[in-house]
């Protein structure tokens, strides 16, 4: 089939594409968007891919709160983003149409599945009139398939029932959507055979329904060109397609080799949390021991065990699971023993939007345990860099023995970018040794330990774990003696223990802040976490413009990079696009006094870069 | 570690700190019978850990010369499982008291007893809240005037044996605090057991609840209301053994043992696989104020939660070899650019 000459169809080059799958929960959507990824991260494209799916397992089918979308930008250029806005939406019924319609750029390309454009599916959607006739699509360039019809044609061959052909509808739009941007066809075969092993009626139907869509692009004349989107100029090595979770869970994976430790993770399922937990139980051949606890508070408090017997320890969750780990948080703050919370920021309060990003738990972070808890907090800021912050998070946690709060989001979680693989050699060594000696004497002059007297450079206290001969002690929650880690009531010992948990946090060694984009600029944009992109696209777009921007990312809330109030200092104008309600903002101006102006959003959709390119020119304006 | 037996005296296992729970408190009586018990069973203190909740009984960890953590109010056995996991070489014994296990760590407990993680569960039972000074527990009984039910409270009580009994625990025992060879030989049974074992004390607040277990614990009373099981013996109690257990009607019942015939009696076996026996013992008693079963009411053998652990672990290596960090991150398909 790959040598099918082309019809006498132009061959037109773009420089990229942003193209919507959107369907029923049930229509496969996130796997033929997956698929389309990954044949077009083998071409050598950029790309970002952004899945967006309801909360609900099977919604009533046919509804707008069943569709099910996934949108992928493909470039010959480095991008940062998804895109802001499809420039292709393939709409497989009458709700996807009409849910991810508003979506779609003016003049954008409509694929419709027709067949699924009957009374009963546009009554479900909520369409008075049928939207192919009745002019909703004016303004954008449609191209009506009959999809099930041509599918069931195609797949009736093999012998497949026609209720069981239709569910092959997702591979004829693939098909499809692979000829109109040349796209190979072999990976896809490959790609099927595998993941639908040893169901051969399946492998045949999928087959088939793909042949038929890439053959009736190719046939059906009804479109004017098909695309090319040449490679991108991405720096030369080896990539892999990654979404956030995963990276994150190779990232907890790689810290516990970088510090020789064995990992242990407790965790309950909870939604865009729980694939983490997938990820790490399948890794026990590295030494993972996933735990899935009764409930969000047994997994923190489990880890919080594990890290008194020496284990490189992990909590995930989301949304409310963060409150409900506060307690657990406020003993390992008291115990001073390593652990990583992950969490993955998620819409509130409270069930919220589950499958929807915020950026809404910087200060439950910050502040969300009684008392002064202070805790490091470190956020990545694309899927990729997901593998780097657990791996910072982990060297942090070991070296001052605390826990630390690792921010990620549904954003991050769920979306994909290549990932140019590191060099496994220059990963850092983050171990710590164990402590197994004598660090003090008693008043006879015999050796003795002294579970609080900490490291002078790093305040950590030291680690010995039980099994180490002559080092038993107790520790826990009540204030402890500086030093021996008695219990104290004193008030002056607990005005210092107070003064120290707060000097070792603050002390903790991050990087410097760089700029990015024009460093001379008057004006620039403040960010964390998954707003990166978006900004870095933003400033992109504001230097095609002619206009000076530059951009400040922080990896790390706590303790901010020391450097960070001098920086900002010198721009006349500084804004902050969060998915929050300012609490960035909030914590530089308390702290440096700066005037930063906020920009926020809270609607569970991540910044498009136009959004905050005009939040800059207002901005610029204002100012 | 060595093979030769580890040679301790009482004392060893002592610390420095001030023990302060209040004078005449029963928990002394629970401590010295765990300091008295370590040397016998001949194990480290080095590899020995408590781990407590909050309450006065949570303070125990303080007291023994091991390794410790004094946790947080209920989470203990949730603490003591994420340990017991890491570190499957360690001998863990979690202290707590009813408020601590049965009310704010109820759930924490009934699921370290079903996954049977190989933990040593001591649970100090006084019905009442000690520590915040006088509230009624979730083992008090209907009706009891307290600080904060001043017109007696309104909650029907836990029965801590039943609960575990419940919750698939496959060690089940109780003792008093009254009785060091009786508290001694329960927490060796615990301790040798694999897997999780609970043991419920009654344990005395002097001085919120004075006198709770008197009616079966005091001396004078022990003979009538005391009934001390035995594993392949038939259940029986009284000054001359003159009462008994049999089971009746789905219930276990006390009988006149003249009246039944010593045939008729109830042959306690703590090893049946079904613990609905257990159960009816455990139900016999409504309250300290008749016969109620002390001792073993069930020991069965089940997998141990960190052991099977341990090898799915090894099955993994076994399957796919040492985790290599290099072709993980290759697993999903890479390109070249």
């Amino acid at each position: 089939m790959t040598d099918t000459a082309p019809r006498e169809l132009p061959l037109q080059e773009l420089d990229e594409v942003i193209i919507r799958f959107a369907g029923d929960s049930g229509d496969g959507m996130q796997l033929t968007g997956d698929q389309f990824t990954s044949i077009s991260a083998a071409l050598g494209n950029d790309l970002a891919t952004l899945p967006e799916f309801p909360a609900e397992i099977r919604a009533p089918q046919g509804t707008l709160a069943g569709v099910s979308a996934f949108q992928v930008r493909i470039s010959d250029f480095a991008i940062t983003t998804p895109g802001d806005a499809p420039t292709v939406l393939v709409a497989m019924n009458p709700a996807a149409l009409k849910a991810q319609l508003k979506n779609l750029v003016q003049g954008g390309a409509i694929i419709l599945n027709t067949d699924a454009f009957n009374e009963r599916n546009l009554e479900k959607a909520g369409y008075e009139s049928d939207p192919l006739e009745d002019g909703t699509l004016d303004g954008y360039r449609s191209y009506p398939v009959p999809m099930s019809q041509i599918t069931r044609d195609a797949v009736a061959e093999h012998g497949v029932k026609p209720r069981d052909a239709e569910r092959s509808k997702n591979f004829f739009a693939l098909g499809l959507i692979s000829w109109m941007y040349t796209r190979p066809v072999e990976p896809t075969m490959e790609f099927i055979n595998t993941k639908f092993h040893g169901k051969e009626l399946v492998i045949k139907a999928n087959e088939a329904a793909f042949r038929a869509g890439y053959n009736f692009g190719e046939t059906a004349e009804l479109f004017e060109s098909h695309y090319e989107i040449k490679p991108a100029d991405l720096p030369s090595g080896e990539y892999t397609n990654v979404n956030g979770n995963t990276a994150l869970a190779w990232g907890c994976a790689a810290a516990g080799q970088l510090a020789r430790l064995p990992i242990f993770l407790g965790s309950y399922p909870i939604t865009p949390a729980s694939d983490i937990l997938h990820d790490l139980s399948e890794l026990k051949h590295f030494g993972v021991r996933t735990f899935q606890a009764e409930d969000e508070i047994a997994a923190a408090a489990s880890a919080v065990g594990a890290a008194f017997g020496g284990a490189l320890s992990f909590t995930t969750t989301s949304g409310p699971g963060v409150a409900l780990k506060g307690e657990a948080m406020g003993l390992a703050v008291s115990l001073e023993l390593p652990l990583v919370v992950i969490d993955i920021q998620r819409g509130g309060p409270s069930t919220g939007l589950p499958t929807k990003p915020e950026q809404a738990d910087l200060m439950m972070a910050m502040y969300g345990r009684h008392s002064e808890s202070p805790m490091p907090i470190v956020a990545p800021r694309s899927p990729a860099d997901c593998f780097n912050a657990a791996i910072e998070a982990c060297r942090i946690a070991l070296r001052y023995r605390t826990p630390v709060m690792l921010l990620s989001d549904g954003y991050l979680a769920t979306s994909s970018e290549p990932w140019l693989l590191p060099d496994i050699d220059s990963l850092p060594d983050i171990g710590v040794d164990f402590h197994t000696g004598f660090n003090g004497t008693n008043e006879d002059g015999e050796g003795i330990f002294l579970p609080y007297l900490r490291d002078p450079e790093t305040l950590a206290r030291p680690w010995a774990i039980p099994g180490t001969p002559n080092l038993m002690h107790r520790i826990g929650g009540i204030e402890k003696e500086d030093g021996s880690g008695n219990i104290s009531y004193d008030p002056e010992n607990h005005q210092k223990m107070v003064d120290l948990r707060a000097a070792k946090i603050e002390a903790i060694d991050v990087p410097d802040v760089e700029v990015s984009g024009d460093a001379d600029a008057d004006f620039c944009m403040l960010g964390w976490g998954s707003t990166w992109g978006a900004i870095d696209a933003a400033v992109d777009r504001l230097q095609q413009a002619g206009k000076k921007a530059a951009h400040v990312h922080l990896s790390h809330l706590n303790p901010l990079p020391k450097n960070l109030e001098e920086v900002l200092s010198k721009f006349e104008t500084v804004i902050c696009p969060e998915m929050n309600d300012g609490q960035l903002v909030n914590l530089i101006r308390a702290k440096y006094l700066l005037d930063i102006k906020p920009v926020n959003k809270m609607n569970g959709v991540p910044f498009t870069t136009a959004e905050i390119e005009s939040a800059a020119l207002q901005a610029m304006e204002a100012s | 570690m060595t093979d030769t037996p580890t040679r301790t005296e009482p004392a060893d296992w002592a610390t420095d700190q001030e023990v302060r729970w209040c004078p005449g408190c029963g928990d002394y009586s629970i401590l010295t019978a765990m300091r008295m018990l370590m040397p016998e069973l001949e194990v480290d203190r080095e590899n020995t850990v408590f781990i407590s909740g909050i309450g006065c009984a949570a303070r125990f960890p303080y007291y023994m010369n091991t390794y410790g953590m004094h946790g947080i109010h209920g989470r203990a056995p949730a603490i003591a499982t994420g340990l017991a996991m890491a570190r499957p070489d360690l001998d863990i014994w979690v202290i707590g008291g009813d408020g601590d296990m049965m009310s704010i760590g109820g759930n924490h407990l009934i699921h370290a007893l079903r996954r049977n993680v190989n933990l040593n569960i001591l649970l100090f039972n006084n019905m009442i809240y000690g520590l915040t000074k006088g509230q009624f527990s979730p083992t008090s009984e209907v009706g009891k005037i307290t600080k904060s039910s001043p017109m007696g409270s309104l909650d029907a009580p836990f029965n801590p044996v039943s609960v575990a009994l419940g919750a698939e625990a496959s060690f089940v025992a109780r003792t008093h605090d009254m009785d060091r060879q009786h508290m001694m030989e329960m927490f060796r049974r615990a301790h040798d057991h694999k897997g999780a074992s609970i043991v419920e004390v009654f344990q005395n607040c002097n001085v919120f609840n004075d006198g709770a277990w008197e009616g079966i614990t005091k001396k004078q009373n022990r003979d009538g209301n005391l009934i001390s099981l035995e594993h392949g013996k038939p259940i029986k109690f009284g000054a001359d053994g003159e009462f008994g257990v049999v089971v009746e009607n789905g219930a276990a019942k006390v009988v006149s043992v003249a009246d039944v015939g010593e045939a008729a009696l109830l042959v306690h076996d703590e090893t049946k696989p079904d613990p609905s026996t257990a159960f009816m013992l455990s139900r016999l008693s409504r309250g300290p104020f008749e016969p109620t079963p002390v001792g073993v009411f069930r020991a069965v053998e089940r997998i141990e939660y960190a052991t099977s652990s341990t090898a799915q672990l090894a099955m993994a290596q076994n399957d796919k070899g040492s985790g290599d960090l290099s072709s993980l991150l290759r697993s999903r398909g890479t390109w070249q650019v």
